[in-house]
């Protein structure tokens, strides 16, 4: 395994326009890991993700994944270096079947062969899936759709999953089941980046949590914190 | 004056539904159609209305023509045609779709404009207005005699190839990668790209596809008017803009539909006026698009409001 960090974000800054988004973030996420990345609305958490993408341009600092700089790269070329982004809203093809949209997945895989493999592992991951894979997407819950648009992020086998708010609009039962499948996924030995709302579960769930404010790195939790409320609340606040 | 209305209304009601106008107006739909799908490819993954489609149809006509003057078979000049217009498709892309993708659709309407007279241009420089006659499929428009109705061969080979193409097309998005690819970028290229399909390979994909279908078209217009001048085929291509505007841009079968309505009924109405009145055929076309429009602003074959939203 290589002793250089999955994702090493270097003074990265991004702005929009006039307003800056993100300042001088710097970061690690090592091999393996899940780490949390919680902060209030307008924290530069979902920015923090499309940079790293490529969806966005960074204006200053350094992307590094596995000790190589993808700042600048096209989201696509960032995807198929083997980092898979489940965006916010699920973002699922709702006109396309559930089993198509697992193999739009697939263009983000690094070597041509082991695809049926690759779709076989999701399934076991999300039965739920597997049952409805002939259905449109559209026609699938919330719950399902997110099932489906995380199962589409690792039918491309990353090294690396982004996760942006994935407990969105969920029902709490719901929103159990994804943290489960999040638990198998540290199970399998991929390293999670999980940007969330839900702050006092993502501290207690990840190995390290970041708390974002306005663009900057405020605070940094373990998983014993996670009962600390004052700090997470001074660090929203400051 | 309403009797004069009523005996012309009566005489174009009479001819609509002769079973040769029927037959020539579903020809003329099928080209139309396959015209729509070139155009409704391209704007599917790039949003870009490639106003410079007619002329790669002009550019594979003149291709059939130089074929023709040299007295090539016919089997090689539509090599020729095929490979003209896609070697102007590919270069169009790399060249003008590419550097511009990320720009305005304005900048890139625009751009389309400037590539279709550029090489309107390029043809009267070296054909002059006067053009150049592809001839060596003439004979298709022989009639052969069918349940007593005559029928000109091209008609026949028109809606054969339309229906063989547009089943490949089919297969093409529905069974293949790029196809799936394809299909998801129309939707959503951003989070396509997102997945790591690759936006170049889905675009040329689409340029390629809509080159193949316009040079299938410059071959069957070729039959219906042989003579090919700089603006062949611009007509038609403004007619099909408008079919694919009144199908629904928005989704390929829909435009594909609105593609084949306006054909058929350009073809309906040019066999069917009484011939005093067919200078009337383009105006009357375009009144009734309006019309539609304004009835169905999203388009004649597509379903909920307009995904676009203007002040």
């Amino acid at each position: 395994m290589s002793a250089e960090p999955v994702l090493k974000l270097d003074g990265l800054g991004v702005r929009y326009g006039p307003v800056s988004a993100v300042r001088g973030l710097s970061l690690e996420v090592g091999a393996g890991e899940i780490v949390g990345l919680i902060g209030p609305n307008g924290a530069g958490k979902s920015t923090t993700l499309h940079a790293i993408m490529g969806a966005i341009p960074s204006e200053t600092g350094d992307i590094r994944h596995a000790g190589v700089s993808i700042r600048g790269r096209d989201p696509d070329a960032v995807a198929r270096a083997g980092i898979a982004l489940v965006p916010e809203g699920r973002r699922i093809f709702g006109e396309l079947t559930v089993e198509e949209n697992l193999r739009l997945g697939l263009a983000g895989r690094r070597t041509r062969s082991g695809a049926d493999a690759a779709l076989a592992s999701v399934y076991e991951l999300f039965p739920i899936v597997h049952e409805f894979r002939s259905r449109h997407a559209g026609a699938l819950s919330g719950g399902q759709q997110q099932q489906l648009a995380i199962g589409r992020a690792l039918a491309a086998e990353p090294d690396l999953l982004l996760l942006d708010e994935p407990s969105l609009g969920l029902a709490p039962k719901i929103v159990d089941v994804v943290f489960d499948a999040l638990a198998e996924i540290r199970r399998r030995g991929i390293t999670v980046l999980l940007v969330e709302q839900r702050a006092q579960r993502t501290v207690a769930f990840a190995d390290r949590t970041y708390v974002l404010a306005s663009g900057e790195l405020r605070l940094t939790l373990a998983p014993a914190d996670a009962g600390d409320t004052d700090s997470m609340v001074a660090a929203y606040l400051s | 004056m309403s009797a004069i209305v009523a005996s012309g209304l009566t005489e174009f009601l009479g001819n609509a539904i002769e079973p040769q106008v029927q037959v020539d107006a579903v020809g003329q739909g099928a080209i139309f159609a396959l015209m729509a799908v070139g155009i409704g490819l391209v704007f599917g993954v790039l949003r870009l209305v490639n106003f410079a489609y007619g002329q790669l149809v002009m550019a594979g006509a003149f291709a059939l023509a130089l074929a023709s003057e040299w007295d090539w078979p016919v089997w090689a000049g539509i090599v020729l045609c095929f490979a003209v217009v896609l070697v102007l498709s590919i270069a169009m892309e790399r060249l003008v779709f590419r550097p511009l993708r990320t720009q305005s659709p304005a900048v890139m309407l625009v751009a389309t404009f400037a590539v279709a007279f550029l090489l309107q241009s390029i043809a009267l420089l070296w054909f002059g207005s006067l053009g150049k006659t592809a001839a060596s499929l003439a004979y298709l428009n022989r009639p052969v005699t069918v349940a007593d109705v005559d029928i000109r061969k091209i008609t026949i080979v028109a809606i054969v190839v339309a229906v063989i193409s547009l089943a490949a097309l089919v297969t093409l998005l529905t069974r293949t990668t790029v196809g799936l690819q394809m299909r998801a970028a129309a939707m959503d290229f951003r989070t396509a790209r997102l997945l790591g399909v690759r936006a170049n390979r889905v675009i040329g994909a689409a340029v390629l596809a809509s080159g193949v279908l316009a040079a299938i078209v410059a071959v069957m217009l070729t039959v219906q008017s042989p003579l090919v001048t700089p603006n062949y085929a611009l007509r038609e291509t403004i007619v099909v803009l408008a079919g694919v505007v009144l199908g629904g841009m928005n989704r390929l079968g829909s435009a594909t539909l609105g593609g084949f309505a306006i054909g058929y009924g350009s073809g309906l109405l040019g066999g069917a006026l009484p011939t005093a009145q067919s200078q009337y055929l383009t105006s009357l076309l375009f009144g009734l698009v309006i019309l539609v429009l304004l009835i169905r602003p999203a388009g004649l074959f597509t379903r909920g409001p307009l995904p676009v939203e203007r002040v």
